[in-house]
């Protein structure tokens, strides 16, 4: 699904990933870990071409995406921090992310499960950190691509609301999706993912499973393992 | 990018600003025609409003559009969009709004005073030809700057800096020039002098379209020479849309290597 060989990244005289080399298989959730700062975001976004790589070759699907565009339609991207335009109101919104990527028709069950009915009206600058999640949580999820990248998808979401967003997870894994999660709620990886990879600074420290990680480390449980890493 | 264009120039139209800038420019043409009493003269003083005018609120709207659009673009980079076809869109969108409110402002108030049997009608339309470029080449530069600066208190302090330098300081320091070498002959100098600057661009050719070149003294009768001709107007014409072109092929340049 995803091929990454050799990856550099520097922004100024910061290198953020030094030689990131990652290949992702197809179907299955995957979580990228790592302390702040240790270039989980960039990598993302690298993936994304939202970032430039220095120096390596990314390819998503059997495609090289330098250069290239197209791609992205083959992928569902949540932002880390949902900053959209203020002015904007949620259905206006929801109808141009439409208009740039083509129809559907499963925003609708979204916008129900997920209860935004009554924000539908309101302009985007008005919302809560919550309800902007669950909008961002709308926008990704309403298009049926391949691969799902979400970036810190628990941020400011009630306790109901994070259950249907794992209930969503289990149901996209289900249908054959590749999805890849950052996220630094121990738990919400712990119950979520087939495999986690582990980023210490700007290189790969681990990939494999939630039980590899916990033999490797000696320890009973997945928090202290991650716990044990970074001491 | 058309998609992007629209999406921008909807989110201008709706914003108060364009309404204020539109309403600035009516307002401004109907007073002037009011006191002027006569198509020519009123021309003549708008000139002279709109050369300084117009490239620094396309300064300003085009710096202020991207830092404030940051969120939008962001939105933007992750659909399966050209990075060219989002910020060319956006730059359109915002030099395009700026321009209706140009065109519209000021054409409204002349159409009823009658231009259209004036004969002032091509001294009029070049006037809102160069302010349309104006207007494009000071968004782009704009963005330029924008593109370049993260930081949005240095990007805006170098957007006014540059308006500053073309509109102001540009014009001292060429005068020094001219008065240093006096004893030289100047006119080539002069000519090409103006030539790289849009604005003394702009202002040089209405000025001679205007017939008021003898104000000039001798460089004028060497610009009249020059730009009166069918040869000086299309060499100008060119020389602005060359000010557009590179500004744009920056933003499409800087635009692919940048991190977001």
């Amino acid at each position: 699904m995803v091929t990454i060989q050799n990856l550099y990244k520097n922004f100024g005289k910061n290198a953020v990933l030094k030689g990131v080399d990652l290949s992702i298989k197809d179907g299955g959730i995957f979580a990228v870990l790592g302390p702040n700062g240790s270039g989980k975001t960039t990598l993302i976004k690298s993936i994304l071409g939202m970032v430039i790589p220095n120096k390596g070759k990314i390819s998503v699907l059997g495609e090289n995406i330098k250069k290239s565009s197209g791609y992205r339609h083959k992928i569902d991207y949540l932002p880390q921090i949902a900053n959209f335009p203020s002015n904007l109101k949620v259905k206006e919104l929801i109808k141009m992310i439409k208009d740039l990527r083509g129809n559907t028709s499963n925003d609708e069950h979204l916008i129900e499960l997920f209860r935004l009915e009554p924000f539908l009206n309101k302009k985007l600058g008005n919302l809560s950190g919550g309800t902007k999640q669950k909008v961002n949580i709308v926008l990704t999820f309403m298009f049926d691509s391949p691969l799902i990248v979400l970036d810190e998808p628990t941020t400011g979401l009630d306790p109901i609301s994070l259950i249907r967003l794992k209930d969503l997870i289990q149901k996209e894994k289900s249908n054959g999706k590749t999805i890849l999660i950052t996220s630094h709620i121990m738990s919400f990886v712990e119950e979520v993912s087939d495999e986690i990879v582990f980023l210490l600074e700007g290189q790969i420290y681990f990939k494999g499973t939630i039980q590899d990680l916990k033999t490797k480390t000696n320890q009973p449980d997945f928090e202290h393992a991650i716990a044990s890493i970074l001491n | 990018m058309l998609k992007i264009l629209k999406y921008s120039f909807y989110d201008l139209m709706r914003s108060r600003w364009s309404y204020v800038y539109f309403a600035f420019y009516l307002l401004l043409g109907i007073v002037l025609l009011f006191l002027n009493n006569d198509l020519s003269k009123a021309v003549i003083t708008l000139m002279n409003v709109i050369i300084v005018l117009v490239p620094l609120i396309g300064t300003i709207f085009g710096v202020m559009y991207y830092y404030n659009s940051k969120e939008f673009t962001e939105l933007l980079l992750a659909q399966p969009l050209k990075r060219s076809s989002i910020f060319l869109g956006q730059y359109l969108g915002v030099a395009l709004s700026l321009s209706m409110s140009l065109i519209l402002g000021l054409g409204i108030p002349f159409v009823f005073y009658g231009l259209f049997e004036s004969s002032a009608i091509w001294n009029f339309s070049l006037l809102i030809i160069t302010g349309t470029f104006l207007t494009l080449i000071f968004t782009a530069l704009a963005f330029n700057i924008a593109l370049s600066n993260e930081n949005k208190i240095k990007g805006f302090g170098y957007a006014i800096l540059l308006w500053l330098f073309l509109a102001i300081i540009y014009d001292g320091l060429f005068l020094m020039t001219l008065v240093m070498f006096e004893d030289y002959p100047l006119d080539k100098l002069s000519l090409v002098g103006t030539m790289l600057n849009p604005i003394d661009l702009s202002r040089t050719l209405i000025l001679l379209k205007l017939d008021i070149s003898a104000l000039l003294g001798y460089t004028g009768a060497v610009f009249k020479q020059f730009f009166g001709t069918n040869l000086g107007l299309i060499v100008s014409f060119i020389m602005l849309t060359i000010w557009v072109v590179l500004p744009v092929l920056r933003i499409v340049f800087k635009s692919k290597r940048k991190d977001f």
